[in-house]
């Protein structure tokens, strides 16, 4: 190193480098907003003269696209999402609590679940369909109906849920805990009382951003049944069912122009109601920001 | 000054003997797994007094002090041997409760730690997790903020959130958190030490006013702190063994006035001249 190296005026170096990085970065981010963005538009100008109220009164049909509509798949969707939240959101927060407060990390089996819920969260959804069709639908009996969907995309976000319900409990400092106990709490009282309320929103976003995983989910519903034509709302957990995604697969694989629009129309109802569940999640979040 | 050690409080009051001491320690040794972390301890902690516990880091005064009210039970690989008592009856017996422990010898930590809840709902969760059901709440409430010298300041504001208080006023709150479930001893692990001088002098005259009904055990870094309101101090350091590892030991146990103007070890002379540590 010269002298002369140090006396150099302050110059900034290599302004183009720096400037080609930039520009990449920004081409980056630039693809993922700009394929978002034109995937929305094709969809919202193609079916925008459905997007009425025949989408959401009507049930579908094949002769006639014209009156045809999506009820019995945005009923059905309500109800399978409804009972997916029931079972896989309690089921999900007690394991959380059970591996953050209560599991030794020192005992095998323990560390062989913890290993085997983040596996679990990588399984492709299709298996859940397979295993939802061997032991639920034709083992247990439960047959092609809105329960049997329901657990199988339970099983299929139970390990997000739980993962994110551990995060939100890990996220509740020690000192709150050992405050508790050392008023003589037990730790019942400390987890129900000082970890869970804390934790909460955290679970509930993590929740609610596993639940829009599971509305959009068609694989594993087609191997339960979901691509039956179906013209009535469910009646109840054993009733047969048809969800969104897969009616707009139905849709979208016929050959009539104006199916094709219904089907589209029906991609931004699932939006809607995708973007709607984010947006609480959003909320949720900034709502409770953690304070100490 | 330096080299002087620190001048002892004024005595307003006699140091009282231990004649029926709250606790006592017997050959406390306490391990992590296999890791003694302090050895052989015998003290006595008299009744209503204040005991302060000075030493180095890693002297295992914190270690001792989570002993008194069995919170070293959530640490895994803990463990105890030696005896505990509690007016004479072993802590660490089997039929005993940790959690009834607990809401006996009350606990203030380092770093002030109120529930991110209303400060009334800060000092009512003692008595309601102990299904105190007092007649009234309300009253409870004021009584324990007033004895942690916090009412004036937060009688107002009771429903707001007590992580808005500074950080003496919420080391105030916790002790009054402590108080609300009325235990017999209140232990302080560092409680000054995340605070200015201000409220540092506010929690010592504090802890004057509660030793006239608690005992008090509070572990310090600041030796000043320890002349200034303890009755008795008992001074830890740390050996290091033949493998490196660090073991805390008692050195010396005695009224603050002798520890700090003739005391009886070489070691603590030095510690609290500042000669080491």
């Amino acid at each position: 190193m010269s002298a002369s190296a140090v006396t150099k005026s302050p110059r900034r170096r290599r302004p183009l480098r720096e400037g080609v990085f930039r520009v990449s970065l920004y081409a980056c981010l630039g693809v993922g907003v700009v394929f978002l963005a034109v995937l929305l538009a094709y969809i919202v100008v193609t079916g925008w003269d459905r997007l009425d109220s025949r989408l959401w009164q009507n049930f579908p049909s094949i002769q006639i696209p014209e009156t045809a509509g999506a009820q019995s798949a945005i009923m059905g969707t309500i109800w399978v999402l409804g009972f997916t939240a029931l079972y896989c959101v309690p089921t999900g927060v007690m394991a959380a609590i059970y591996l953050e407060e209560y599991a030794d990390r020192n005992r095998w089996y323990n560390r062989l679940i913890e290993l085997n819920i983040q596996n679990l969260a990588a399984v492709p959804s299709i298996v859940y369909g397979i295993l939802g069709l061997g032991i639920l639908a034709r083992g247990l009996g439960f047959g092609f109906t809105v329960l049997t969907a329901a657990l199988t995309l339970s099983l299929l976000v139970l390990p997000v849920v739980i993962i994110s319900g551990r995060e939100a409990i890990r996220a509740v400092p020690d000192s709150i805990r050992q405050g508790s106990y050392a008023l003589g709490a037990t730790k019942w009282q400390t987890i129900w009382r000082q970890v869970l309320p804390q934790a909460i929103p955290g679970m509930a976003t993590g929740s609610i951003l596993a639940l829009s995983r599971a509305i959009g989910e068609a694989a594993p519903l087609l191997l339960l049944g979901g691509l039956a034509f179906v013209t009535f709302n469910p009646a109840g957990v054993f009733s047969p069912f048809t969800v969104l995604p897969i009616q707009i697969f139905n849709w979208i694989s016929r050959p009539q122009e104006e199916f094709r629009i219904l089907a589209s129309a029906a991609i931004v109802v699932l939006l809607v109601l995708l973007l709607a569940m984010n947006s609480v999640a959003i909320w949720l979040r900034n709502r409770y920001q953690k304070r100490w | 000054m330096s080299h002087s050690a620190p001048t002892p409080r004024v005595d307003d009051r006699e140091v009282p003997s231990l004649v029926d001491p709250v606790f006592e320690l017997a050959d406390l040794t306490v391990y992590y797994d296999d890791y003694a972390a302090v050895r052989d301890v015998t003290m006595d902690v008299g009744r209503t007094q204040i005991t302060a516990m000075i030493g180095p880091s890693g002297c295992g005064k914190s270690t001792v002090l989570r002993c008194f009210n069995r919170m070293n039970d959530l640490i895994a690989g803990a463990r105890v041997t030696g005896k505990v008592s509690y007016h004479g009856e072993d802590l660490y017996a089997e039929e005993v409760d940790p959690i009834e422990v607990r809401r006996r010898v009350g606990m203030v930590f380092q770093k002030p730690n109120p529930f991110p809840k209303s400060i009334y709902e800060n000092v009512a969760y003692g008595p309601r997790v102990n299904r105190m059901r007092p007649a009234n709440m309300d009253d409870l409430v004021e009584e324990a903020l007033s004895a942690a010298a916090l009412w004036d300041e937060v009688k107002d504001v009771l429903k707001k959130n007590a992580l808005t208080l500074s950080g003496g006023q919420q080391q105030r709150l916790c002790i009054a958190r402590a108080i609300s479930v009325k235990p017999e001893a209140i232990l302080m692990d560092e409680p000054c030490s995340a605070l200015d001088p201000i409220a540092t002098a506010k929690i010592e005259d504090l802890m004057h006013d509660l030793a006239r009904e608690y005992t008090i055990i509070i572990v310090t870094h600041n030796m000043q702190q320890a002349a200034r309101v303890s009755d008795r101090t008992a001074f830890f350091t740390a050996e290091v063994d033949e493998e490196g590892l660090r073991h805390g030991r008692l050195v010396e146990y005695d009224v603050t006035s002798k520890i700090f103007t003739k005391p009886g070890d070489s070691r603590t002379e030095d510690y609290i001249t500042g000669r080491f540590g």
